[in-house]
């Protein structure tokens, strides 16, 4: 824990030295109301400024950027946080250029625990980028992806067709996705999925995410931890993800200048 | 420039799950889920998510209003708490305290509903309160 400590000082400490020249940091701040993303002003009680429990904080600069056309915000990001934002920066969500990023690594075992492939940010293709802490290696990865393969195809649609009935169609993966936000959600198209009936289509509601995740989701595991019915969502972008690095070389929140490849193809 | 979250319980049902209201320069622009909250733990259902719609929406009642014939007039609340108190004690003077009954609801909080139940039996004199979230 001394590590962390010491760690949390060094975040706190940049950030109060960045905050003169920014109009802002996204952070997470803990009060007496519990834990949220918070802008942080110059002069703000620092000492609440925390890295748990994650929110996706992108999400809040795309906002605050899009809102703020001029202003110049930081964010306190772990590797989760900047592939989201190398994501939206390709679908002009947000403006790197505007951004000033302060990279956190992950430890070890938040690695482990989220299955992360790539547990601190890559600072090196920001405009305005640290890094501060040690980069961990990867976590292992989800286990429940290699039991899926092991299936055969007729237990795979079963094992689907079981966690998708579980769905109370709360659009809470959708919501909280930092790489969702279109302005029209299909998901929301009565031509797709019929209003006012559960479980939602099969499999259609949960396919459409999916496609939709394909080259775009970052492996935040902030839908999978909304979930109230705790479908294991992650398994299912996984491996979108995968199809689409085996099939197009393309890993979503990799690279700020690699199309992805749906744009190609349109092109 | 003034963005933060404000911690708050959903008021759709009885289960008291924890949401944050977004709010920019003193606008709402969204709702997230409390993600150390012992009852929801980060979790939402449809309508917490939705929960801050009506707080901005024009068919918000702002006023409270009397029924005057057909139509509803719109009237202070002095006015109208003097109308419902001396209605609720007339009729239960003319056909007794079970004449009455009282749906009390889940958005209030604990306290509220107390007072509720209080007025009902110490004043209303009868028994007969109830709960949306007992159903």
């Amino acid at each position: 824990m001394a590590e962390q400590d010491t760690l949390i000082e060094q975040i706190r400490a940049h950030v109060e030295d960045k905050l003169p020249a920014l109009d802002g940091i996204v952070a997470l701040r803990r009060t007496s109301e519990g834990t949220a993303s918070y802008l942080f002003h110059e002069g703000d009680d620092l000492s609440q400024l925390v890295l748990n429990p994650r929110y996706p904080l992108s999400t809040t600069v795309s906002m605050l950027q899009k809102r703020f056309p001029e202003a110049r915000f930081g964010i306190v990001a772990r590797g989760c946080d900047s592939r989201a934002l190398v994501e939206m920066a390709k679908r002009n969500q947000i403006d790197p250029d505007r951004l000033y990023l302060l990279g956190v690594a992950c430890t070890a075992e938040e690695a482990e625990e989220c299955h992360c492939a790539t547990p601190a940010p890559d600072i090196a293709q920001w405009p305005q980028a640290e890094l501060l802490g040690t980069p961990v290696e990867a976590g292992s990865p989800n286990p429940i992806v290699a039991e899926y393969d092991a299936m055969p195809l007729e237990e795979r649609r079963v094992f689907w067709k079981q966690q998708f009935s579980k769905c109370i169609k709360c659009y809470g993966c959708r919501n909280i996705c930092p790489v969702c936000f279109c302005e029209a959600c299909a998901l929301e198209n009565p031509a797709w999925v019929e209003p006012g009936v559960l479980a939602p289509p099969f499999p259609t509601f949960h396919l459409i995410k999916a496609m939709h995740m394909a080259a775009r989701c970052v492996a935040c595991r902030q839908c999978e931890l909304a979930c109230p019915s705790h479908i294991p969502l992650t398994v299912l972008y996984d491996l979108m993800r995968r199809d689409v690095g085996r099939m197009f070389g393309y890993v979503p929140g990799d690279d700020l200048e690699a199309l992805p490849p749906l744009s190609l193809t349109l092109e | 420039m003034e963005y933060k979250n404000v911690l708050t319980t959903c008021v759709y049902c009885g289960s008291g799950c924890g949401l944050y209201v977004q709010v920019l320069d003193g606008e709402i622009v969204g709702v997230l889920p409390v993600k150390e909250h012992p009852i929801s733990r980060g979790k939402l259902c449809i309508k917490g998510w939705n929960a801050t719609d009506f707080a901005t929406h024009p068919d918000r009642l702002t006023t409270p209003l009397i029924r005057d014939g057909d139509d509803f007039r719109a009237a202070t609340w002095d006015e109208a708490l003097t109308l419902v108190a001396e209605r609720l004690l007339a009729i239960r003077d003319e056909f007794g305290p079970d004449s009455i009954g009282v749906l009390t609801s889940a958005k209030c909080t604990n306290e509220e509903n107390y007072l509720l139940q209080k007025l009902t039996r110490a004043v209303l004199k009868t028994n007969s309160v109830d709960h949306c979230a007992r159903l």
